[in-house]
């Protein structure tokens, strides 16, 4: 016993030598009077950023009312929609594996209005969020969740495979999509496009040897690639700290400067993603930024997510950091809608989704054709293909 | 060949050539991988540095696990991504990308990114003194990794699985330079395999324009009605030279090789690419001369061998007069001292032709 004592990791409850990032999602305060019509100045909270080998952004951040309620309807819809998930999976009607970004909804919505569409974004299995904000629909979404010939990848691929020509996917190899990051980058500056990548991944993702393999090979060649670590503090039933010798995920990039963000107020996303946007863009070579936010639900459905955390925990999180309700906060306190209206959006976001989820489960399952479609480019495929019996035979 | 100007390359050569022509024709191509901007250990990148520039033929960190990935990224966005993996031996940490990112990106993204525009090169087999780690052949691991695609014969009603990654191994320096350019251009993935005792030792007129070999498809050397001898890269000489030794036995060897066998026709294909396999013309081979020998470096088990074997006595059943014979390496490391007695010789070859053709 004594043996087994030693080799268990020790957990440091160091006190923070420096401020520690908060992760309220509400904390955000008004320079001067909030403008209907005009962008106006907000004062994120000065414990909003970290910097590592870089000066943390500065606090200021210029935002529109109309984006702001762009980005609650947003959230709520994905949520909602990530809702809908879990039901279906209930229902037996999604199978296979199915991870949902339930609380962490201010890093997708606000990594989205901080970038383009011409920007580049990369990610892992926990990502149905962006292929919808990025060009996909909630149809394409569900659909490929249920198999249905309407899903993004026709139904072929899944929860973990969803992509749109502005989002690369929709990768299940934890960390596997790291490396790939970092060869989108250098397209882009091969031609020379004014475009950012973003490679993200998880607490857990970080500790995989392809993730600095990455890092090192952005700093060599000075790629403009942000990698993105989504730290929601577990990696399946492990937390960080039982996963990672330094938690300040920010930091592990050795040369390449870092920025620590408060992943859970959507403001203070925005900021740094378009900070880190200006970074690589202005040629400074790669950054990584960590979104310090938090999963509400298990890692996968069939994960209840209370056995390594309490659910007092949970209760904690989903009750005073919600992105969402901080959200509402301010649109609410700064006047830019009322209470009403958000409700009203509300019930719009539950309404859009549930049509969605309709639309999805009339689509069929997906064509026979496609069995055989996308395995060889076209036109270069074999002359025949065997088909799920010895009979059925595909002619290309 | 006729009226084509030539010139005598070697296969380092003939595989520089082929880099060359890519990069003029494609300004999306690039080259990197470990040590490649200053010539690659085996001299294949030399010069090219020089001539496209270092934003085109670049050094990698140490990092193949990476280097794979990379390439894979870099082709989703419609590059030629070649990369080098600088030994065969050293493409298991590349393995994981390979498998479930570069083979399945096109199916899992519904036809949407891919790794077409991949090619990773790598010296394989052995040199005679490489040991564990500069002597493997990996191609029979790519083999089912990647999730299968079936190919079928309506004429024959049967089938052949393989991958979505091809795998190509040359056995010379016009092979070499066509079946590079192929896999290049190819849209779908490749790992391209030299046999690095080749780099120096294979020499020819090389056509020195742009042009290309098919990809799966195999070759047959020598037609022949008694024996169907297959094999890729360094092996398909030792197997020339036991044709040699068959026909004309040196002295020491004549008592092993019955008078009836020295005439014996043998048909020797070079299989060229090894996934998808050219299943086709072995099998239409094997039909007629009712035997099949398959050489190949790599050990046995789990090998490239034992596949084709599968599919050959399924689909020859009838018309073979001998068990399908495998000579490979042997289920052990590559050894150091005794590599010469791991690889399969000119010896092992004809004495597994003797027996075939004698059961
Ligand atoms: C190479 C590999 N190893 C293990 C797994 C199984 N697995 C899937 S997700 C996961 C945890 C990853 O945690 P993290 O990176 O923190 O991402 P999160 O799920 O929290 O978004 C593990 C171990 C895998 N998919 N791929
Ligand atoms: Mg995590």
């Amino acid at each position: 016993m004594a043996s087994l004592a030693r080799i268990r990791p020790t957990i440091q409850r160091r006190l923070p030598l420096v401020r520690a990032i908060q992760t309220a999602a509400d904390s955000s305060q008004l320079r001067e009077g909030a403008s209907h019509s005009e962008p106006f100045t907000v004062k994120l909270h000065e414990d909003s950023f970290r910097g590592y080998r870089t000066e943390a952004p500065d606090l200021d951040i210029e935002v529109t009312k109309e984006q702001l309620l762009t980005m609650y309807k947003q959230m709520n819809v994905v949520r909602r929609m990530e809702m809908a998930a879990d039901a279906l999976y209930k229902q037996k009607l999604i199978r296979g594996f199915c991870h949902l970004a339930i609380g962490q909804e201010a890093v997708s919505v606000g990594m989205e209005h901080g970038t383009t569409h011409q920007d580049r974004i990369i990610s892992s299995y926990r990502t149905h969020p962006f292929a919808v904000l990025r060009g996909g629909s909630i149809k394409g979404l569900i659909g490929e969740l249920l198999g249905r010939q309407c899903g993004m990848s026709h139904g072929k691929g899944g929860s973990m495979h969803v992509f749109t020509p502005a989002f690369q996917g929709g990768h299940g190899i934890v960390g596997a999509q790291v490396p790939l990051g970092a060869g989108l980058a250098f397209a882009a500056k091969y031609e020379d496009k004014p475009i950012a990548t973003y490679a993200m991944y998880g607490d857990g993702a970080s500790n995989q040897g392809q993730v600095f393999e990455s890092f090192n090979m952005a700093k060599l060649w000075n790629l403009p690639c942000v990698f993105v670590c989504e730290n929601n503090k577990y990696g399946m039933g492990t937390s960080a700290e039982r996963s990672s010798s330094n938690t300040e995920y920010f930091t592990r990039g050795d040369k390449i400067p870092g920025i620590q963000a408060n992943g859970m107020d959507i403001l203070a996303v925005l900021k740094a993603v378009r900070h880190t946007k200006d970074w690589v863009v202005s040629g400074k070579g790669p950054i990584l930024l960590e979104f310090v936010t938090y999963r509400y639900g298990g890692h996968s459905m069939s994960d209840p997510g209370t056995t390594y955390r309490t659910r007092e925990e949970v209760q904690r999180m989903r009750s005073t950091q919600d992105p969402i309700r901080g959200l509402q906060r301010y649109i609410e306190e700064w006047g830019l809608a009322s209470e009403q209206d958000l409700k009203t959006m509300d019930k719009e976001a539950k309404a859009e989704v549930d049509q969605a989820v309709e639309e999805a489960k009339q689509s069929p399952l997906p064509f026979e054709k496609d069995l055989w479609s996308d395995i060889y480019a076209k036109g270069t495929e074999p002359p025949f293909m065997r088909g799920r019996e010895r009979e059925e035979i595909h002619t290309f | 060949m006729a009226g084509r100007e030539t010139r005598k390359m070697n296969m380092y050569q003939g595989v520089r050539d082929a880099l060359s022509n890519a990069m003029m024709r494609d300004d999306t191509a690039v080259v990197f991988g470990e040590d490649v901007a200053f010539g690659g250990v085996f001299r294949c990148t030399m010069g090219l540095a020089e001539e496209f520039g270092r934003e085109r033929v670049f050094n990698t960190p140490l990092t193949e696990q990476g280097i794979a990935g990379f390439g894979i990224g870099l082709a989703a966005m419609g590059h030629t991504a070649i990369a080098e993996i600088q030994f065969a031996d050293y493409i298991y940490p590349a393995f994981d990308q390979i498998v479930n990112e570069a083979a399945k990106y096109r199916f899992r993204s519904g036809g949407q990114f891919s790794a077409g525009g991949l090619t990773i090169r790598c010296p394989s087999m052995a040199v005679g003194h490489g040991g564990h780690y500069h002597s493997q052949s990996p191609e029979g691991f790519f083999m089912g990794g990647a999730g299968l695609k079936v190919r079928t014969s309506i004429h024959t009603g049967s089938c052949l699985f393989d991958i979505f990654v091809q795998i190509v191994i040359p056995r010379s320096p016009i092979q070499a330079k066509g079946l590079l350019l192929a896999s290049i251009r190819d849209p779908n993935p490749v790992i391209f395999m030299e046999p690095k005792v080749l780099y120096r030792s294979s020499v020819e007129q090389v056509p020195i324009d742009d042009y290309e070999l098919p990809l799966g498809r195999a070759e047959t050397l020598t037609p022949g009605s008694d024996l169907t001898l297959l094999s890729w890269g360094t092996p398909v000489y030792h197997c020339e030279t036991a044709l040699h030794m068959l026909g004309s036995p040196p002295e020491s060897l004549a008592r092993h090789v019955p008078q009836s066998l020295r005439s014996a026709k043998v048909e020797l294909i070079d299989l060229r690419t090894i996934l998808p396999w050219d299943v086709e013309t072995v099998a239409e081979s094997v039909s007629r001369t009712g035997r099949l020998v398959v050489v190949h470096e790599a050990g046995r088990t789990g090998g490239v061998g034992a596949e084709i074997g599968a599919e050959i006595q399924k689909r020859c059943f009838l018309k073979l007069n001998a068990p399908v014979k495998l000579v490979t390496g042997w289920d052990t490391p590559v050894p150091m001292q005794y590599e010469k007695f791991y690889m399969p010789d000119p010896l092992r070859i004809l004495d597994a032709v003797v027996e075939t053709l004698t059961y």
